[in-house]
């Protein structure tokens, strides 16, 4: 292939790369914080937080995309496609990793939230230092699967205006008449990203030995 | 003994303790003086509610109705002249803080080592800076024995060394008051030992003690005061002498029949 079409791919490969990573970091803060209001006693934190994850979940993420997109102008906020497609993109995993991370909650015995009771910790110090690194350790092969399916559905966000992997290949393919080395290329390029993220879930799960016996 | 008003001098008194789980009473109206500085046994059969005794005792559990009185304080509510109210969080930590506690699943943290067990709530608790708090924790470990598997974790260590480590855990704190939730019972009889030692140890060294077990012998052995419970009573209360002593009551001699196993021979 011809060097400046592959250097063209490789640089949409990092528009896709950044796109998906700030979206699985944000979206991470917020669904922990979604999947925190989920298991509020206080129906009035729980009850939104249902409603967001079966929003986000249940509404294809091409249509909340293109909602956001034209959404927020109409009401005043002018937002650039990039931005658009950010927090499209985050809000969709949040939902997802919520509902994950719910069910590692979950699985925290009660017995460690008794221990750190008694030792005083105040139910913040208790969520941040016991019950995240617990749950995340027990989700964190769901949590690496996630990360990987943002990264596939970054793709859609050239229906915002965003020239990532997909639209950039799309667009080199209709400009050369020559699309199967072009797609052929952005495929192995989403597989070198995706063993680069499974690769960095594997050394995180090396990394907290303590999960096996 | 069993006056309304709480004993002066006992580290903690229960009084007119009831817990119900719905429909079904577990304790019916406990009164207990614990003494400073000596041990007290909780023996009785399974569901004798004397685990949701030493549970409410640290308010893990919450009591129907009665009160406890750690150090004079009242821990988790108090009963005022409109009736019983619960006492602000901030509150109910500060009168925790005076207690220890030990389970019988061990409840390390799995994701710290044996020193960020111990550590831990050093740090974020007394704010100490992680020198000084890894300095108190190591020293805790190097009382139970265990400064070797400071970087273990839990996973890593045998469930007798687990329940060192959060006797040290719960030690580092320099509660006055330790209560120890059937802390043998889930180990291989050959781990109970180095556990029971350590908590002997700890007796004679003065440390006020609660202990649900079900080792007999240490009871007998240890204890100052035993108390046997049964159906959510307290049945039977004083030295382990008067307690043990024949003739004995019968719910007793039945109940020590299942556990001559367990150490008991030597009282009969």
């Amino acid at each position: 292939m011809n060097p400046a079409l592959f250097r063209l791919l490789v640089e949409a490969t990092g528009y896709t790369v950044a796109l998906s990573a700030v979206s699985i970091v944000a979206g991470l803060a917020v669904g922990l914080a979604v999947a925190t209001a989920m298991l509020s006693r206080r129906r009035a934190l729980s009850m939104p937080a249902r409603a967001f994850v079966s929003f986000f979940r249940g509404v294809p993420l091409l249509v909340q995309l293109l909602l956001i997109y034209n959404l927020l102008p109409s009401v005043g906020i002018d937002l650039p496609g990039i931005v658009a497609a950010a927090i499209g993109l985050t809000l969709c995993t949040a939902a997802y990793q919520a509902e994950t991370l719910r069910g590692g909650f979950a699985g925290v015995p009660r017995g460690l939230v008794e221990a750190a009771d008694m030792v005083g910790l105040t139910p913040v110090q208790l969520f941040w230092r016991i019950r995240v690194p617990i749950a995340v350790k027990l989700t964190l092969p769901s949590l690496v699967s996630e990360a990987i399916m943002i990264l596939k559905a970054s793709s859609l966000v050239s229906v915002v205006g965003v020239v990532e992997l997909t639209r950039m290949a799309q667009d080199l393919a209709a400009s050369t008449y020559r699309p199967l080395p072009i797609y052929a290329t952005a495929g192995a390029l989403y597989i070198a990203v995706d063993w680069g993220i499974a690769g960095l879930g594997h050394a995180l799960e090396r990394r907290s030995r303590w999960g096996r016996a | 003994m069993t006056t309304a008003a709480a004993t002066v001098g006992a580290a903690l008194s229960v009084r007119g303790l009831v817990k119900r789980f719905g429909d079904h009473e577990v304790l019916s109206g406990i009164d207990l003086d614990v003494p400073a500085g000596a041990v007290t046994c909780l023996v009785g059969p399974s569901g004798s509610g004397k685990s949701t005794l030493l549970r409410c005792m640290a308010f893990l559990e919450e009591a129907s109705a009665g009160t406890v009185l750690v150090g004079g304080e009242p821990l988790g509510f108090v009963d005022t002249p409109e009736g019983r109210r619960r006492l602000p969080a901030a509150r109910i930590r500060a009168v925790r803080s005076g207690i220890g506690m030990v389970f019988q699943q061990f409840n390390l943290w799995p994701h710290m080592t044996a020193l960020g067990n111990v550590a831990a709530a050093l740090r974020v608790v007394r704010r100490l800076e992680r020198a000084e708090a890894e300095a108190r924790a190591m020293a805790q470990l190097r009382t139970v024995g265990l400064e070797g598997r400071a970087g273990h974790y839990p996973s890593q260590l045998s469930g007798g060394q687990q329940q060192r480590v959060a006797i040290a855990r719960a030690l580092a704190l320099e509660p006055r008051l330790m209560l120890f939730d059937e802390p043998t019972s889930s180990l291989d009889p050959e781990l109970t030992g180095e556990v029971l030692n350590v908590m002997r140890r700890l007796a004679a060294d003065g440390m006020t003690m609660v202990v649900v077990s079900h080792e007999i012998g240490f009871a007998a052995s240890v204890g100052q005061q035993v108390a046997f419970l049964d159906g959510g009573r307290i049945l039977l209360r004083g030295t382990p002498q008067e307690v043990f002593r024949k003739p004995r009551h019968p719910r007793l001699d039945q109940f020590l029949d299942t556990y001559l196993d367990r150490g008991a021979a030597m009282l009969v």
